[in-house]
């Protein structure tokens, strides 16, 4: 195994292996170097408690292979927003990191990365789970919806969206794309909730600006609209 | 504050028995369900185990049946969202149903299952921060010294350890005396709620008789109390998120007025759900009523030692207590 030293913060980290082509060319996003900026770094900080956390996860890719056939292959299918992409995940992997970092699509966000916000809310086929709590390789078979692929295919607003924007339900906005995403499901599953039926449905996403309210009464302007 | 999770090799094996096998060659291997509890343990690095084994692509442990006998087969795997929606579950046993409906936030039932939320660790503290407390294989209890934080921590049955039961679903699959189905080695056990999950005068590091190895098949709810007069409440500081500070959890039978059979659980209260058999053995043959329910909060929660900080607990304890039994009125 390789050992990890600590981190230094003024270097970048060395690329993976050389990008991977597959399907139609399109380069896989995970493997360009991350530029280490300040943000990204204290990002790195913040998120792991210890530097050294981060910095394994950025070389996590280089584990060895495994012995055992019967455990789960590296390389895997994940159908995200339509899309078909094939990628490699180590099992230890959070779909949270494989959206964000992987296919780039970093309007799911990471608020608590334990189950306690809901920032990370994507869909798993029509019902809601935490991306952050669930292994990627535990969703390999089931179509994900992540925020990116709420909107119509020519960027026309989910009609959630829309009621968001009209009710200024967003105030610093960090929580929205698990609202939208929650919102969504709730009215794919019932188009005319009751006030109690949509706070309950929206009771796992957090809002630390306390905009519960802005959210509640997009979701009955979405309701009447869709 | 959570870290990446450790590496370890995963396995999905499609059948039982394929599951058994990768756990009998790997002593250490972890059993995952939905991983709500699973991957704290991991992201925090308390425990690091080198092999993981996902149970979610068993058909044999996924499903709710409904048995000959008019009681209902839970699989392990089954989501608390599929408990709590299930018309069969809701008709016969609603607070089972009732009590997954209260278990932490929508997305959490979505993925979390039933046999892992009755399986789930404590969650001291002390303990789920990785002290080397008497759980951890340390010899000293945190949650149980002059300055500690033990608002949420037990009134009964302390033996050095003083965590509480976290389930919600347990305390009602108590009250409605759930069998629960064990795979060990080749056989299967079937195993009485007051068995299943065991205090730490039994094992300290356990809170169920699921030894490594064991996989979880499913719940079995007996007849006995479908259709019966059922009760649950929980508090907690929120309404999402929390675990119980005290739930409570009934199912009766009333003839002529009069409580003719009971069985009341407290969760959150002790290391196993707390059966009130002192409320039990009171109210049987008696009419529900404001004489009654003096008595009962007598009772409820005789014997309660409590901690510095969980007092509270004693009075939420008999208040619950009195309120199921007022819904027999
Ligand atoms: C933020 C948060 C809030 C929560 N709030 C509540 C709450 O209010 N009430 C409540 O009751 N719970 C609560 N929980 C706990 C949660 O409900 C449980 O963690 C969840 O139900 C566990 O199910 P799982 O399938 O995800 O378990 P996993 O994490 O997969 O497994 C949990 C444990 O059980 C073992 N296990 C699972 N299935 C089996 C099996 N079939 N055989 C043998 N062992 C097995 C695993 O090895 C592991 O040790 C909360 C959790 C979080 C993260
Ligand atoms: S209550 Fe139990 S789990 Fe918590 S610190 Fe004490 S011994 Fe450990
Ligand atoms: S980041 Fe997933 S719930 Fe908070
Ligand atoms: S808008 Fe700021 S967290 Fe919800």
């Amino acid at each position: 195994m390789t050992k990890y030293g600590p981190y230094d913060p003024t270097l970048d980290y060395a690329p993976g292996p050389a990008p991977t082509r597959k399907g139609g060319g399109v380069e896989t996003p995970s493997w360009k170097p991350l530029h280490m900026s300040r943000r990204n770094f204290l990002r790195g900080v913040v998120c792991s408690g210890v530097v050294i956390g981060g910095s394994a996860y950025l070389f996590s890719t280089t584990t060895p292979a495994r012995s055992d056939t019967r455990a789960v292959e590296r390389l895997v299918r994940l159908t995200v927003n339509g899309r078909t992409h094939s990628i490699e995940v180590p099992p230890n992997e959070t779909l949270a990191h494989t959206i964000r970092y992987r296919l780039g699509l970093t309007g799911t966000k990471i608020g608590c990365n334990q189950g306690e916000c809901g920032a990370c809310t994507v869909l798993a086929g029509d019902t809601t789970i935490y991306s952050c709590s669930t292994l990627t390789h535990r969703v390999r078979e089931v179509d994900i919806t992540t925020v990116e692929g709420i909107a119509g295919p020519d960027g026309a607003l989910h009609p959630v969206q829309q009621a968001f924007i009209d009710e200024i339900a967003p105030q610093c906005g960090f929580c929205t794309p698990g609202q939208v995403v929650t919102a969504v499901a709730l009215l794919k599953k019932n188009p005319k909730p009751t006030i109690e039926e949509a706070r309950l449905a929206m009771s796992g996403n957090l809002c630390r600006c306390g905009a519960y309210d802005h959210y509640l009464r997009g979701i009955m302007k979405a309701a009447e609209r869709v | 504050m959570t870290d990446v999770m450790h590496n370890f090799e995963l396995f999905q094996p499609a059948t039982l028995a394929d599951a058994q096998a990768i756990l009998g060659d790997h002593s250490d291997a972890w059993v995952l369900a939905g991983g709500m509890d699973s991957l704290d343990w991991f992201k925090h690095r308390v425990k690091q185990p080198a092999v993981v084994v996902d149970i979610g692509n068993i058909p044999d442990l996924h499903g709710i049946r409904e048995e000959e006998d008019g009681g209902l087969w839970i699989g392990a795997t089954t989501t608390l969202t599929e408990v709590n929606e299930s018309e069969a579950v809701k008709s016969r046993f609603p607070i089972l149903a009732e009590a997954a409906l209260k278990v932490a936030s929508p997305q959490i039932r979505n993925r979390g299952t039933i046999g892992g939320n009755v399986a789930q660790d404590t969650r001291c503290v002390y303990y789920r921060d990785g002290f080397p407390c008497y759980r951890a294989g340390g010899n000293t209890c945190y949650a149980n010294t002059p300055t500690a934080m033990n608002r949420e921590h037990a009134l009964f049955e302390v033996s050095r350890c003083v965590a509480v039961s976290p389930s919600d679903t347990a305390t009602a699959l108590a009250a409605l005396e759930g069998v629960f189905v064990v795979q060990r080695g080749g056989s299967q056990q079937e195993v009485a709620a007051e068995d299943f999950f065991i205090g730490p005068d039994v094992d300290i590091t356990r809170m169920t008789m699921l030894e490594p190895g064991d996989i979880l098949v499913g719940i079995r709810i007996p007849a006995k109390w479908a259709g019966s007069r059922q009760y649950f409440e929980k508090v907690a500081d929120r309404n999402a998120w929390d675990f119980a500070l005290v739930n409570v959890a009934m199912a009766a039978s009333v003839e002529d007025g009069a409580i003719s059979d009971i069985s009341i659980v407290c969760g959150a209260v002790q290391c196993t759900p707390r059966r009130l058999s002192d409320v039990e053995s009171l109210v049987r043959g008696e009419a529900p009523g404001e004489e009654l329910e003096s008595l009962v909060k007598r009772v409820a929660a005789r014997g309660a030692e409590p901690l510095n900080f969980n007092h509270f607990k004693i009075p939420l304890m008999e208040n619950l207590a009195v309120r199921a039994i007022r819904s027999l009125a």
